[in-house]
């Protein structure tokens, strides 16, 4: 199983972090530290692997940001690269040509999307239309009911005062 | 934060709160002003929006506490700030109505929350159930499942189990009464209800006979994604527990081997089968050309390399479908555009191991080649892939290439290379190594690659084979002496360590050097300045026993030239020749008494020796004595002040023997004047030292203490303060070995210059005596213990024939009582292996246990799913209500929701009782099932013959129950293997 996902930047600031073991937070930091001072000095045209406490961490740049992803040691690699693939591919698809910052201002829906696409460490849902149609239909959801709560409270607000 | 979650509706009122949220920042406004700090500002901009957010986050109003809580969660995801003091206002957001709120609330929830830790866990148990409940919205049930299946502690497993059932159940995708939009809705839930009741399982074995069968009828849904979701659970479950109960389902996967064209999927089924074809062979027969097949076909690279791994590691004996793997592994090894290609080729390669190395010689050239790829971890891969096929016929070639690879390569992995080769060498005691002139040759070697950081590990072997290889001596000093007459490898502080061991070597076999004074110098030389204080000790320690050496040895040889009419080797009897002798033999039959008994050995070698001093003549003139004592004086005479007590202590120790020599009368005469005062002179001086150095150390057994038998009568725990008294009554002398004691006694008057080297071992003997429990035997008979004290007894016989021969012999010394026992030479590694041992075995002993509740549960629910064996009545209602769940599915609405009522007023019972029933059978089941049903077992497991536990397994569980389920049921799989 999948026991992490990492984003990171090329300067090593974190961008996203999804844990699917128990770590606590203090664990957490120690793994980000240890992780990028490993995946962050290996150069280009390296593999896409690194061995790591027994585990594998499985890495791919795409440009600024390193997504990362730490499987068991018996798991396929291969696959974890197809699925980052995915993922970045749906972000894409979301975000219209994702970059960095679409990450930073909308970290709650990059979640979003990556629970769509791994639940509990485990690859789900291997088609991006679907991804795409889920979590529209939950934006839109939010959308209306925000639309709603929001007149609500003008109505509240204007009564009280 | 301690009154956060308490004291928060009551303090905040909503004047603040109004203030909040007009006034409050939003996410976006956070995000700007962090990133548009100056960097060193950052730590205090934190704290002050955590601050902000502790206010807001007690707001009555939900949008203000959502937007904190937004916060918050991207503080302590992204900057990893703590959030577990928040967990309670995430849960009060939990049951808000706008899916906004919700969602925010489970993305903090799922993000921060600990099984473990986060102790209001428990009060999300009725919002998660009335979430996954059919009635609520899919998207809330979706949220509900994650947040299950990653922060579920075993309680609320167990507690929600009966709420994950319904999403599990094919209801909701396959009953046609449902209405097309509810069936779209609700199937996407489908599969991660399968993955959260793959995490349920795993938490909380007792609510396997819940779950695993709707699980398993996940295995044949129509829909994809249910059948990947169900795979993966099994994948998962089948690699973290014992694979055995999972058998039964195997034509189930199979069928979908065959039938799927789905990557994910099959890479996950072959996972599975790699686990499940040791067990059964058969299943190995039928699987390997449908994975052939895929090899052959798929273009997706990480099913090819699941293929081979999968080959590789569970069908060793199908050459033909290894021999297609092996062949793609080349493919992927030279495949010069992808590094993960070749990186994952070593690496299944590895798991090919010694059985099949053929695999690795065939692709020899490639490995070899990726120990120079630029990529780091590709080069690391192949040395580990390289090291695990070395044997003894081979370790030669392959060490040498490293070593010389390593010459060239860059220090890091250079290191590695050696260290790789000190490892493997050094393994158990050096067995792989045969011709140890080779090896010690290759130890020099290594100490002059300029990378070499290696100096510990490599001055612990040669020390080590000095001790334990006779035969590699002479090669052994050879080598030292090339190392020490370097001065560049001086001014590496790597190096230190080796020439620190080499210094001990040159100094404890000096008998094979062959040129003393070249020694002297070298050992001697201006540069050994550099050097820190201890290994400049152990240099003039071992001037001290060359000089030692050369002395003795002149003597003898002037003592020889006299009788020579006799023949020299005839003239055992003198002293001076008998310690020679001893000296040469590296023993001390002297010591021990029984001369007569190894005569014939002592006969041989001196002859040997004798005649390599004579071939050596010329060194042995007086000339050469004096100039080595003027190089000593020179060099060693300054350090006596030095400011290093090791170092003074020493210098002083070999300048007073100087002294002492040139005090007495006859060394101003003629040569002769050695001869004449061989009795009382220099010649008793030099022969006490030398045989103080004579004595051999031997190599210990590092548990050797273990094995001595506490003596009859003997208390250990008693204070030995009276033992004390009356030994110190005694003299020491019989407590000396003979031939030690009494010259030291005879000496006691002329020696008092070098008396503190004879003083140590006076020291040591003393301590001996007091403390000899604490000691070793020294004679290694038990018999011999009670003869206690006895100081310096001699560790090792006399010993000839080859090396490995020797490596025998020597390590048994030290393990005499059991000598027919121990053939192997290993005592060291033997204690290694059991201090290893214990550890993990211990922690896999734990995990198993756990493991087995899990998979022993599975296996009842598979193999016997007629409930449980001790509590029939709990088990039939449980099946009956599992089979009505199926069985009624097409039936009508309202029966699951009678099932349920059902499921939650058997549950409390089961779930205490199933785990009492669990841990009894652990206890008692295995001893009395044993004769109960052994034709019951016969007959029904047959499918199972390959483990033996999870037979005996099997085999209490079933127990209680009838043959008559057990045994259709058992056939009905095998058919469908075969």
């Amino acid at each position: 199983m999948i026991h992490f996902v990492i984003l990171l930047s090329r300067q090593g600031k974190v961008r996203l972090t999804k844990w699917y073991s128990p770590y606590s937070q203090k664990e957490r930091t120690k793994v980000i530290r240890e992780l990028s001072g490993l995946i962050l000095t290996r150069g280009p045209k390296l593999c896409n692997f690194v061995e790591w406490k027994g585990y594998k961490v499985v890495y791919r740049r795409y440009a600024s940001l390193y997504f990362c992803m730490c499987i068991d040691a018996d798991d396929n690699e291969l696959e974890i690269l197809e699925i980052i693939h995915h993922f970045v591919e749906i972000l894409d698809r979301y975000f219209g040509s994702v970059c960095e910052l679409d990450l930073i201002f909308n970290f709650h829906k990059a979640y979003y999307i990556l629970d769509e696409i791994l639940i509990a460490g485990e690859f789900q849902e291997p088609s991006k239309k679907t991804v795409a149609r889920l979590i529209a239909a939950q934006d839109s959801l939010v959308e209306t009911a925000q639309e709603q709560a929001s007149s609500i409270s003008n109505m509240i607000g204007q009564a009280t005062k | 934060m301690a009154g956060g979650s308490s004291s928060s509706s009551s303090s905040s009122s909503t004047g603040p709160s109004l203030v909040d949220s007009l006034f409050q920042r939003s996410l976006d406004d956070l995000i700007k002003s962090l990133r548009s700090q100056p960097v060193g500002a950052e730590p205090a901009l934190l704290s002050r929006a955590l601050a902000e957010i502790r206010r807001e986050i007690r707001s009555p109003d939900p949008d203000t506490k959502a937007v904190a809580l937004q916060k918050l969660t991207y503080l302590s995801s992204i900057h990893g700030l703590d959030a577990s003091w928040a967990a309670f206002h995430a849960l009060e957001l939990l049951p808000s109505p706008s899916p906004l709120h919700k969602r925010l609330a489970y993305l903090a929830a799922s993000l921060s929350f600990h099984p473990s830790t986060t102790d209001v866990l428990p009060l999300a148990t009725h919002q998660l159930r009335k979430d996954l409940s059919p009635s609520s919205p899919p998207n809330f049930s979706s949220l509900a499942l994650h947040l299950l299946s990653l922060s579920a502690s075993p309680d609320l497993a167990r507690h929600l189990a009966p709420d994950i059932l319904p999403l599990l159940s094919p209801r909701a995708s396959s009953t046609t009464t449902n209405t097309k939009n509810n069936n779209n809705n609700s199937s996407p839930l489908r599969p991660k209800a399968a993955v959260a009741t793959l995490h349920a399982l795993s938490l909380c074995p007792d609510v396997v006979p819940l779950l695993v069968k709707p699980l398993v009828d996940c295995l044949s849904s129509p829909d994809p994604r249910v059948v990947s979701a169900a795979v993966g659970a099994f994948a998962e479950l089948v690699s973290a527990t014992d694979p055995s109960p999972y058998l039964p389902l195997a034509p189930e996967f199979y069928r979908l081997l065959t039938d799927s064209r789905n990557n994910w999927v099959l890479i996950k089924l072959l996972k599975i089968f790699a686990r499940l074809a040791p067990l059964e062979p058969r299943l190995a027969a039928r699987l390997v050309d449908p994975l052939c097949d895929l090899i052959r076909r798929s273009s997706a690279q990480s099913l090819v390399l699941e293929c081979v791994r999968t080959l590789f590691s569970g069908f060793p004996d199908h050459d033909r479908a290894l021999r297609l793997a092996v062949d793609k592994v080349k493919e992927f090894l030279t495949n010069d555009d992808d590094p993960n290609l070749r990186y994952l080729g070593l690496r299944a390669l590895t798991i090919l191991g010694p059985r099949n190395s053929w695999g690795v010689v065939e692709s020899r050239d490639s490995v070899i080649q990726s120990l120079a790829d630029p990529d780091p971890n590709i080069r690391h891969e192949a040395l580990r892939l390289i090291m695990g096929m070395v044997f003894d016929t081979n370790v030669v070639e392959i060490s040498v290439m490293l070593v010389n690879y390593a010459m060239k390569s860059d220090p890091v992995f250079a290191n590695e290379m050696l260290d790789a080769v000190l490892t493997t060498c050094g393994r158990n005691v050096y067995e792989l190594i045969v011709d140890f002139d080779w090896y010690v040759s290759l130890l020099g070697e290594m100490a002059r690659n300029p990378h070499c950081a290696k100096g510990e590990e490599i001055e612990r072997q040669l020390v080590d084979i000095g001790l334990r290889v006779r035969d590699a001596r002479p090669e052994l000093v050879r080598v030292a002496r090339d190392l020490l007459i370097d001065p560049a490898l001086l001014g590496n502080p790597f190096l230190w360590r080796i020439l620190s061991a080499a210094a001990w070597v040159s100094g404890e076999y000096v008998e094979f050097s062959t040129n003393w004074l070249e020694l002297v110098e070298a050992l001697l030389q201006p540069r050994t300045s550099l050097l820190p204080p201890l290994v400049r000790a152990v240099y003039i320690q071992a001037v001290f026993k060359v000089l030692a050496f050369c002395f003795s040895s002149y003597i003898d040889q002037l003592e020889a030239s006299q009788v020579s009419s006799l023949g020299h080797s005839t003239t055992v009897g003198g002293s001076t020749i008998e310690c020679n002798a001893a000296s040469a033999n590296c023993l001390s039959d002297d010591i021990t008494g029984t001369e007569s008994a190894d005569g014939f050995a002592t006969a041989d070698k001196p002859a040997s020796l004798l005649s390599l001093l004579e071939k050596k003549d010329p060194f042995f003139t007086r000339e050469s004595l004096k100039r080595i004592l003027y190089l000593i004086e020179t060099a060693v005479g300054p350090l006596s002040e030095n400011d290093d007590v090791e170092v003074q202590e020493r210098a002083r120790n070999v300048l007073g023997l100087i002294h002492m020599l040139q005090e007495i009368p006859a060394w101003k005469t003629e040569e002769e004047g050695f001869k004449k005062d061989k009795d009382n002179g220099v010649g008793k001086i030099m022969n006490l030292m030398q045989a103080m150095f004579s004595e051999e150390i031997g190599p210990v057994s590092v548990n050797a203490q273990k094995r001595v038998p506490v003596p009859e009568g003997l208390v250990l725990e008693e204070n030995l303060s009276d033992l004390a008294m009356i030994l110190t009554e005694g003299d020491i002398a019989p407590s000396m070995s003979i031939s030690f004691t009494l010259r030291s006694h005879q000496h006691m008057e002329t020696k008092d210059e070098a008396a503190p080297s004879v003083q140590s071992t006076y020291l040591l003997a003393e301590h001996r005596k007091r403390h000899g429990l604490y000691y070793l035997p020294a004679e290694k008979d038990e018999t011999e213990l009670n003869d206690f004290p006895r100081a310096y007894d001699p560790l090792l016989p006399v010993s000839h024939s080859d090396a490995t021969e020797d490596l025998v012999k020597l390590t048994e010394q030290s393990l005499i009582p059991r000598k027919v026992k121990h053939t192997k030479p290993r005592p060291i590694v033997l204690k290694m292996d059991e201090g290893d041992g214990v550890l993990p075995s211990a922690l896999t002993t734990v995990k198993e246990s756990k493991d087995d509740m899990l998979s022993g549960a599975i296996h009842e629910v598979l193999l016997g799913n007629e409930g449980k064996p001790s509590s029939s009545q709990k088990g039939s209602s449980n099946k009956s209500s599992g089979r009505r769940m199926k069985g009624v599915s097409d039936n009508s609405e309202s029966v699951p929701q009678s099932k349920e009522n059902l499921d939650l007023g058997d549950r409390e019972n089961r779930s205490s009782s199933s785990r009492r029933s669990q841990h009894r059978s652990h206890g008692k089941g295995r001893h009395r099932s044993s004769q109960n049903n052994e034709e019951k077992e016969e007959k029904s497991h047959r499918n199972s013959t390959r483990s033996g536990h999870h037979h005996e397994r099997h085999e209490h569980r079933q127990r209680g129950e009838t043959p008559l389920n057990a045994v259709p049921q058992a056939p009905a799989i095998q058919d469908l293997l075969l």
